[in-house]
């Protein structure tokens, strides 16, 4: 058995701990990682030079973001480690791989852990891709990765948990913020908190960043929608309407946006797995059993790509895929640690679910959005022309949309626009979001340079 | 840092400088920078889109929306966000396409 | 449904062929039609092909009936109400050796006298005008009437206008079973429908062999996928539809800046899965020829791959016209990597058969008849003669 090759795609949270777990077993998995360095995207790692505190980087993090940083430095030798490195596409049982200069690989599977993580969830409004207009995801690796701020006044507006921690962040790290602008209800949130019990540190601690935010008198509005970003060729303002339906402008240099975040799931797509609607999600996710098992045998699925649960319930999944892995191989595994990785992976999903009821997606918001907003911003769609394709085009579900008008062809493959163009579909269709399908995965999972040096054969 | 600027920095300044060019003309960055905050320290764009050719400054920073994909003057692809920068790198912000060139 | 379920013609399958039949059939004649996919209109091989609108380079027999594509191809927009994307750019075929410059050569030679004038273009003029063409080319043939067209909107568009015309065309049913009574066919769907018709039309794609054999007329066909890959927007430099002589490689640039590409080695097919997934092996086959073709196509990004399903008969002509068997049955499949220029035509020429009994195309040589040998030893994967060959 010990022949067998196990291949894990990424090294964050969960990765690494399925990594552990399978040379723990003594197997020697080959870890793929487009990143330079491990760590994943929550304990990402500046890069060399720079000398900023893991307290300083990870906040009340960084004992977790250290054990896990030295959990994969100790394998370095005992793993196959390819950073900088992109898995494209896939075939059978083998990994198409491009690295940065554009030089290919392919490497075959007896297992696969897909540990791929999440990116963030985006609701576009109009002006949202001139330059200032970040991701909160992507302000959040300015500041950790590059010691920058995206801007010298930011507004921060969207729902979820990374809105008050980016903030709280930015302003920590003196940032100026030109205020929170939160599309949920407060009273929602609030009455997500009881069952968010289920993770008393993390509500604890969401609890704090809010708190510490209005102490220091920093601008936070509820229940908005933004309408537009202003400026000239670069963000000035933000317009939106308050909870009182008031149109109000800020005046700011960047914006930061997200809700939530959504699994990366392209490549589980490619592999043939299964999906089913996660209405809780509002996401179609590749099915799986409380191991990770998907339904192609012999791909495993872990971390944030399976199911969005945080960085913790990332390392229990990444354990138990490894543990499912060699179960399935007939290798001998312990039981008992199993079984605490499946405690902390119940516990953990108990909280994201209460954090997803405290946070939902916006649904309403796409009713109001203006049909010159560009929906697709690779293809530079409009949400009007989308709608348009919807009416009379008698494009059921959005791969016909896409084959209509084209969003969600362009370089990102509908991960920008996809969940926008989902819910606008069964809006303008007036059917559930389940019924108007998922974009099909394409290889390239993201762009290849026609120049390619195909040097291990093939 | 320019006025221009999109990016602030606000910490690790004491870095190497790394010298660069972009569409020809000299500029610096810090070692460690990825090519687009070498760009945004000093610009608040790096691209323009394709079809309404609007001025682009990446958007995710993580890899995913790909639209931060600029040029070396060698013809070479950066996704700016994963690139770091490199002493003397010769970037470029326009495509540098020009399909009826001969080989 | 109430009455509705009779109809002067049931058409199995809404890819380019059913959906333009359905559509002359309906404004031609007036004729009551149903159109019955299984999916959803075009969304088969007639949506993912190459988009090549190309008549040079196809045998000579099919150039009558490529000419009466070609001429409703240049009439869209009156016709369905949009053009499709189709722009007559040319067609460039380019020789790398002196074998395939003698074969342009001949071809070229002959095909004046079926009526398709294509211009020699010698290697002096090819590198003036298309100076970013690789090393090695020795001559080319251009064919300034043909062009490409965006393969995702024809099909559609012609189920949409047969619509408005008044077709019943329904999708998501699939055909389960037709026979044929003495009174014309009975025709079942899976979600329960019988449709009654004194004619039928098989139009089912790489899947319309299961119709013909369940009227003894099964004929060899495989399925195959070509592939298919998509760059990133550039600035628009070069109208034509490129390919090689031997169709090995070949590409076309949308006016909005993206170059699609395809040719090689094909995908397999199941028929179970509609499908196909593209080879990441091929494309990087591709790719090479890609900018050995185009050099200054090197550093350009890939953003999508994909594939699709054709059925490809032998001879690689299609099997289109009256069965040799079965009285009302109308054959329109197997064209073998090359129908989607086809299209409009073969609708065309379908409504006429269906309506008057009779066309003025020839399009004898399509005759399933040619197959007839091949019963009923269904499974054996004879290499039947060629008798389309002139
Ligand atoms: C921008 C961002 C910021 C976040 N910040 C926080 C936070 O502050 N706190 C928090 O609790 N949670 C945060 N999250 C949620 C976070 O996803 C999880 O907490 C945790 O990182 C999940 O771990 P993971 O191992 O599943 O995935 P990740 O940590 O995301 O790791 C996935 C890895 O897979 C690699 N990868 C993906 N696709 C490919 C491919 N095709 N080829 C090669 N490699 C590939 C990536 O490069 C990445 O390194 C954040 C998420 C995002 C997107
Ligand atoms: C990748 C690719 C590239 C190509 N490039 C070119 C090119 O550049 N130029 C060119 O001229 N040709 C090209 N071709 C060929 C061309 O696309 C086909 O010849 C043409 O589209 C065939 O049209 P069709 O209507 O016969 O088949 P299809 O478009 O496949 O339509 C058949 C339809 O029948 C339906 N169907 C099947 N079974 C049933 C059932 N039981 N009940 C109801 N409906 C059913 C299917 O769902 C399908 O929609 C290419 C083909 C492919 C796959
Ligand atoms: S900013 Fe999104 S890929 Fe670089």
């Amino acid at each position: 058995m010990s022949s067998s090759r196990v291949v894990i795609i990424g090294a964050g949270p969960a990765g690494t701990r399925a990594a552990e777990t399978l040379v723990a077993a003594g197997l020697k998995p080959v870890v793929v990682d487009e990143a330079p360095r491990s760590g994943g995207q929550i304990y990402r790692r500046q890069p060399p030079g720079f000398g900023r505190s893991l307290k300083k980087l990870y906040g009340f993090e960084a004992g977790k973001a250290a054990r896990l940083h030295d959990a994969f430095d100790r394998l370095q030798d005992k793993v196959d480690y390819r950073p900088g490195t992109m898995v494209w596409g896939t075939e059978g049982h083998n990994l198409h791989l491009a690295d940065r200069d554009g030089r290919q690989d392919v490497i075959g599977f007896d297992a696969l852990i897909l540990a791929t993580g999440a990116v963030d969830r985006i609701v576009p409004f109009e002006g949202w891709t001139m330059p200032g207009v970040y991701t909160l995801g992507g302000a959040q690796i300015a500041l950790k990765y590059q010691a920058c701020l995206i801007g010298r006044n930011v507004a921060l507006v969207g729902s979820g948990p990374l809105l008050y921690l980016v903030a709280y962040q930015y302003r920590r790290a003196g940032g100026n913020l030109a205020g929170i602008f939160d599309t949920t209800p407060l009273s929602r949130e609030l009455a997500g908190l009881p069952r968010m019990a289920a993770n008393p540190a993390n509500t604890a601690k969401g609890l704090y960043y809010f708190a510490w935010l209005a102490a220091h008198g920093v601008p936070m509005l509820h229940d908005v929608s933004p309408l537009r970003a202003e400026g000239e060729g670069r963000v000035a303002r933000l317009v939106l309407r308050d909870r009182a339906g008031r149109e109000r402008t800020f005046a700011c240099d960047a914006i930061a946006t997200g809700y939530h975040v959504q699994s990366e799931t392209q490549l589980a797509d490619l592999l043939g797995c299964d999906f089913a609607f996660d209405a809780r999600a509002g996401q179609w996710l590749p099915r799986q059993d409380e191991m990770g098992r998907s339904s192609v045998d012999g791909v495993y699925l872990a971390g944030d790509g399976a199911s969005v649960r945080g960085a913790d319930t990332a390392e229990a999944t990444g354990a138990l895929a490894a543990l499912a892995c060699l179960q399935d191989q007939g290798m001998p595994f312990d039981a008992a640690v199993r079984n605490q990785a499946l405690q902390a992976m119940r516990r953990g999903s108990a909280f994201a679910a209460a954090l997803r009821d405290a946070f939902p997606f916006p649904e309403h918001l796409y009713e109001n959005i203006a049909d010159t907003t560009l929906l697709c911003r690779c293809e530079e769609v409009s949400v009007g022309t989308f709608r348009a394709t919807l009416r009379d085009k008698g494009a059921g579900e959005v791969n016909r949309a896409k084959a209509f008008c084209r969003v969600g062809m362009g370089r990102c493959q509908g991960r920008m626009c996809g969940a926008s163009a989902a819910r606008i579909a069964a809006q303008t269709l007036g059917v559930e979001l389940a019924a108007v399908g998922r974009l099909r995965g394409q290889a390239p999972v993201k762009p290849l340079p026609t120049a390619l040096q195909t040097e291990a054969g093939e | 840092m320019d006025e221009q600027s999109l990016f602030l920095r606000v910490a690790e300044q004491d870095r190497e400088i790394v010298p660069f060019f972009v569409n020809g003309r000299p500029a610096t960055a810090l070692s460690g920078d990825t090519v687009l905050t070498a760009l945004l320290t000093h610009d608040h764009e790096v691209r323009l889109s394709e079809i309404l050719e609007q001025p682009r400054a990446g958007f995710c920073l993580m890899g995913a929306c790909q639209d931060c994909w600029i040029w070396t003057e060698d013809g070479k692809r950066v996704r700016a966000c994963s690139t770091m920068i490199e002493p003397d790198m010769r970037l470029r912000t326009r495509s540098p396409f020009n399909g009826a060139r001969p080989e | 449904m109430t009455d509705a379920t009779k109809y002067d013609v049931v058409i199995v399958g809404g890819g380019l062929m059913g959906a333009s039949a359905a559509f002359f059939l309906a404004t031609r004649y007036k004729f009551s039609v149903a159109l019955v996919e299984r999916g959803r209109i075009g969304a088969q091989a007639s949506g993912v092909n190459f988009g090549n609108v190309r008549r040079q380079g196809r045998p000579f027999i099919q150039l009558p009936l490529a000419h009466h594509a070609r001429d409703i191809w240049g009439r869209l927009p009156a016709l369905i109400g949009e053009d499709c994307e189709f722009l007559p750019t040319g067609h460039l075929k380019i020789a790398f050796d002196e074998d395939s410059l003698a074969a342009l050569e001949a071809y070229n030679a002959e095909a004046r006298h079926w009526g398709l004038s294509l211009t020699l273009v010698g290697v002096n003029r090819l590198r003036a005008d298309y100076p970013f063409l690789g090393p090695g080319a020795v001559g080319a043939s251009f064919s300034p009437e043909d062009g490409h067209a965006n393969p995702r909107l024809a099909a559609p568009a012609f189920g949409r206008a047969a619509r408005r015309a008044g077709a019943h065309v329904l999708e998501q049913c699939e055909v389960i079973g037709a026979t044929r009574q003495s009174d014309g066919f009975i025709i079942e769907t899976a979600d329960g429908r019988i449709l009654r018709a004194p004619i039928l039309i098989n139009s089912a794609g790489a899947w319309s062999n299961r119709f013909a054999a369940s009227f003894g007329e099964s004929v060899p066909m495989e399925a195959r996928g070509p592939q298919m890959g998509v760059t990133e927007s550039l600035p628009y430099f070069v109208q034509p539809v490129l390919g090689t002589g031997d169709s090995s490689f070949y590409m076309r640039q949308v006016k909005r800046g993206s170059v699609v590409f395809g040719g090689g080695v094909h995908v397999a097919v199941d028929l179970a899965d509609p499908r196909p997934r593209p080879r990441p092996a091929h494309l990087l086959t591709q790719l090479r020829s890609l900018v050995r073709f185009l050099p200054s196509m090197a550093g350009v990004q890939v953003v999508r791959t994909w594939s699709g399903v054709e059925g490809y008969l032998p001879d690689k002509l299609p099997a289109l016209g009256w069965s040799a068997k079965t009285p009302g049955l109308l054959h329109a499949f197997g064209f073998s990597g090359h129908g989607f220029q086809l299209g409009p035509g073969v609708g065309s020429v379908l409504a006429d058969l269906a309506a008057t009994g009779d066309t003025s195309v020839p399009i004898e040589p399509f005759s399933i008849e040619r197959f007839a040998d091949n019963e009923p030893a269904k499974t054996s994967p004879v290499a039947p003669s060629s008798g389309s060959a002139r």
